[in-house]
């Protein structure tokens, strides 16, 4: 098994090529992030690491996890932060040189491909590696106001969905987002992906960070206190719904 | 001259030779520069040489109802007639038009490639190609061919999301959004008829009407203008041809021939 790891563009005996597992490994290990897909309005949300007490808080808030692809386009991603910074660049181009040669914005399926081509082609090159990270992309599609959510991984594959996480212990999350989720706008998403990001994650501001996208005002940072107050509302409704199954019984 | 095939390639750059900045920017078609003492003069030359005057009339305004497209179909080589049968109204798909003004095979080949470049966008994402989108990607392809020789005066008509759509696209590069453009030597005496005739709220009738005579009395003071006056409708369907009169029965059908007087009679004695 070792001798087939070596280089990329050797598959195994049994079908399978490493590197691109092994990147996916790598992103097993990143981050946790998450992206809630409602009505009107998509969540992302990906867990912060508490900054170091030497390191400038100032330069770590402007090296957002959550990025801007476009006015009406963005992007979460766990795994490898150095690779992420190449791939939104090249994306970022992408957007531009679309609105330049069709004078239109890109849809959000079309920038998905267009990052999932790329990861793609370093799976298939002599002396690269590929990306280690899976993305998640949200957007409003330009002509029809339609939000979407797809992800894309190391081998380069994409899809859409309503929920979806990734990065670390993505598989609880989803397995949560799966009983608990519904079609829902406004406010309600942002509760449903914190609610899905506090699964992994430890409670509080300080440790995750949540951006909200609308048609209407873009990409929307939630500032810390926004967060607190939010996972505020959470831990009381859940204390009541504790509250209520302990009740009942006693009574008889 | 390296042949496009850009419409064939897929978009990515090759792996390794990627620098950042400049991925998605295709290099220019270029060929060698022959010795010459005077370049600049050669060059000169060389471009009067290969650039026919664009002896013809077309015609393309956009009205409430939708957009109207009307052209002659005669073909010059200098003073011969060489056609009275041309297409010059060329059919991109079914609801793009583009017309043709300039070199004949120039215009022919690179709407057909402007064709086969909006499939490959519809395929790709699963929606029709924007009348601004298909006149962007002709400009650009044209811009990348300036100063070779191309000569291309077209506009591209269609129905889109947005509405009707005109576009007027040249050899130079340049690329133009309007309501009303006629090309070809003959758009000075069409521009006449059709700017005074012009309203917006007109009936498809009226506007195939104006664009009929329009055509008409072009062919009828250019000398390199005649044959068959097309004129062809764009709505929110596609495009229909509307009629195809030749312009000689057109002058009698506008300028009916008056019985004259017979004078008195020569009686020969």
């Amino acid at each position: 098994m070792a001798r087939y790891d070596r280089a990329i563009t050797v598959f195994s005996p049994d079908g399978h090529l490493f590197q691109v597992e092994y990147a996916l490994e790598a992103v097993r290990k990143g981050n946790a992030a998450v992206g809630v897909r409602g009505t009107d309005t998509i969540v992302l949300g990906v867990e912060k690491k508490s900054t170091a007490k030497l390191q400038d808080s100032r330069s770590v808030r402007k090296i957002r996890k959550i990025v801007n692809l476009d006015n009406h386009i963005a992007l979460a991603c766990a795994g490898l932060k150095a690779d992420a910074r190449v791939l939104i660049n090249r994306a970022r181009i992408e957007c531009q040189s679309h609105r330049l040669t069709v004078e239109d914005p890109v849809t959000v399926e079309y920038i998905t491909r267009y990052i999932a081509g790329l990861q793609q082609k370093y799976t298939q090159s002599g002396g690269v590696r590929p990306f280690g990270l899976s993305t998640l992309i949200v957007g409003f599609d330009p002509y029809t106001g339609i939000p979407s959510l797809y992800q894309t991984d190391p081998s380069g594959t994409f899809s859409a969905w309503k929920a979806n996480a990734t990065g670390r212990n993505s598989n609880s999350m989803r397995e949560f987002l799966e009983k608990n989720y519904k079609e829902t706008s406004g406010q309600e998403t942002v509760k449903l992906a914190i609610r899905a990001l506090l699964e992994v994650v430890e409670s509080g501001g300080k440790n995750i960070e949540v951006a909200v996208m609308t048609k209407d005002h873009g990409l929307r940072q939630l500032d810390e206190a926004e967060i607190d107050a939010v996972v505020a509302e959470i831990e009381a409704e859940k204390a009541a719904a504790e509250a209520a199954k302990k009740g009942p019984p006693k009574e008889t | 001259m390296k042949f496009d095939t850009s419409g064939l390639e897929s978009h990515g750059q090759l792996v390794g030779a990627s620098d950042g900045l400049f991925n998605g920017f295709p290099t220019a078609p270029s060929f060698e520069i022959p010795n010459t003492t005077d370049f600049d003069c050669f060059q000169k030359e060389a471009i009067q040489m290969v650039k026919p005057a664009k002896g013809t009339t077309t015609l393309a305004f956009i009205f409430k109802e939708g957009v109207m497209v009307a052209a002659d179909s005669r073909a010059s080589m200098g003073g011969y007639i060489s056609s009275q049968s041309v297409k010059k109204i060329i059919e991109i798909n079914p609801y793009m038009l583009g017309t043709m003004a300039g070199g004949a095979a120039d215009c022919q080949f690179w709407h057909r490639n402007l064709g086969i470049k909006c499939r490959l966008h519809e395929l790709a994402n699963k929606r029709r190609i924007s009348v601004t989108g298909a006149s962007k990607l002709l400009a650009n392809i044209l811009y990348n061919y300036r100063g070779m020789g191309l000569s291309v005066g077209t506009m591209i008509a269609g129905w889109d999301e947005t509405g009707p759509g005109l576009y007027y696209v040249d050899s130079e590069g340049g690329r133009l959004k309007g309501m009303r453009f006629s090309v070809g030597s003959g758009s000075p005496y069409a521009y006449g008829v059709l700017d005074n005739g012009y309203r917006y709220d007109m009936s498809v009738g009226e506007a195939a009407e104006l664009a009929r005579r329009s055509i008409y009395h072009a062919t009828f003071r250019d000398g390199a203008s005649g044959g068959v006056a097309s004129v062809y409708y764009v709505g929110p369907d596609g495009w229909k041809k509307l009629s195809g009169d030749d312009v000689a029965e057109l002058h009698y059908n506008y300028y009916p021939v008056q019985p004259s007087v017979v004078e008195q009679v020569m009686v020969e004695t």
